[in-house]
């Protein structure tokens, strides 16, 4: 009965969850409403990595400016993590030359991934979420 | 071995439902469990019951339904998704729930699997 309640919140039991971002921040929803769920995720004390590659390496970007396109900018948000002990900022070294930009151009410290390493992190996770 | 699944699309403009479908089918059939659905992002849009498509197509959201009425499986709409996309409790599917993300990490501590369904 006991460890049926502590299944039903998921307390006590700590998983390495992994979010993929994929996606440029704005055109899809993806980033925006993907940043709901690492932050619930990390609510239940869980074990979150963020991971950064593709066009979602723009979600890091210094100097976003969403006047022009009139939606939201939610970028403050990225800053905020720490505070949610969101910590483990990944970004993948191929995304960032591919698109000739350095971890200068990111508004968070963040640690620089090869592929390899990559998979190799991948490959540690309990649960892979990709936005 | 249990399965969570998340639709992460609309129907018809995209296969991620019917694949999620199918998936969550054939791996009840095969006697594997599928607790829970969980639907984000345009996947809400699969929870709406004022969907009427052509009777020679297949009715995506009514096949959820049937799937959680003869299989008890728990289909959950993020609130946060679906009040975006003025998804509420009067235009909801049989069987289908409005909750929130809560349920959607709750399948990632619990079960052996999660499956995304989406772009």
């Amino acid at each position: 009965m006991s460890d049926m309640d502590e299944m039903e919140d998921g307390s006590g039991i700590v998983k390495k969850f992994m979010f993929l971002n994929r996606k440029a921040p704005h055109g899809t929803v993806y980033a925006l409403e993907g940043l709901e769920v690492v932050l619930i995720t990390a609510a239940f004390d869980q074990d979150v990595s963020m991971v950064f590659t593709d066009d979602g390496i723009y979600q890091l970007m210094k100097g976003i400016d969403t006047k022009g396109i009139e939606v939201k900018d939610f970028s403050r948000t990225y800053r905020a993590l720490e505070g949610y002990d969101i910590e483990k900022l990944y970004v993948d070294q191929a995304s960032l030359d591919a698109r000739g930009l350095t971890e200068d151009d990111l508004i968070v410290d963040v640690t620089v991934l090869s592929v390899d390493e990559m998979a190799n992190l991948m490959a540690e996770q309990d649960v892979v979420i990709s936005f | 071995m249990q399965f969570g699944i998340l639709v992460n699309e609309g129907p018809y403009s995209h296969q991620a439902s019917d694949s999620a479908y199918l998936f969550a089918r054939t791996a009840i059939e095969k006697g594997y469990k599928v607790p829970r659905v969980f639907f984000y992002h345009d996947g809400v849009y699969n929870a709406s019951r004022l969907a009427t498509p052509p009777q020679d197509d297949r009715n995506v959201g009514a096949r959820w339904s049937k799937l959680a009425a003869d299989h008890g499986v728990d289909l959950v709409v993020c609130v946060a998704a679906a009040q975006r996309r003025g998804i509420t409790d009067g235009v909801l599917g049989d069987n289908f729930r409005i909750s929130g993300l809560g349920q959607l990490v709750e399948m990632g501590i619990q079960y052996d699997r999660l499956v995304t369904f989406g772009d």
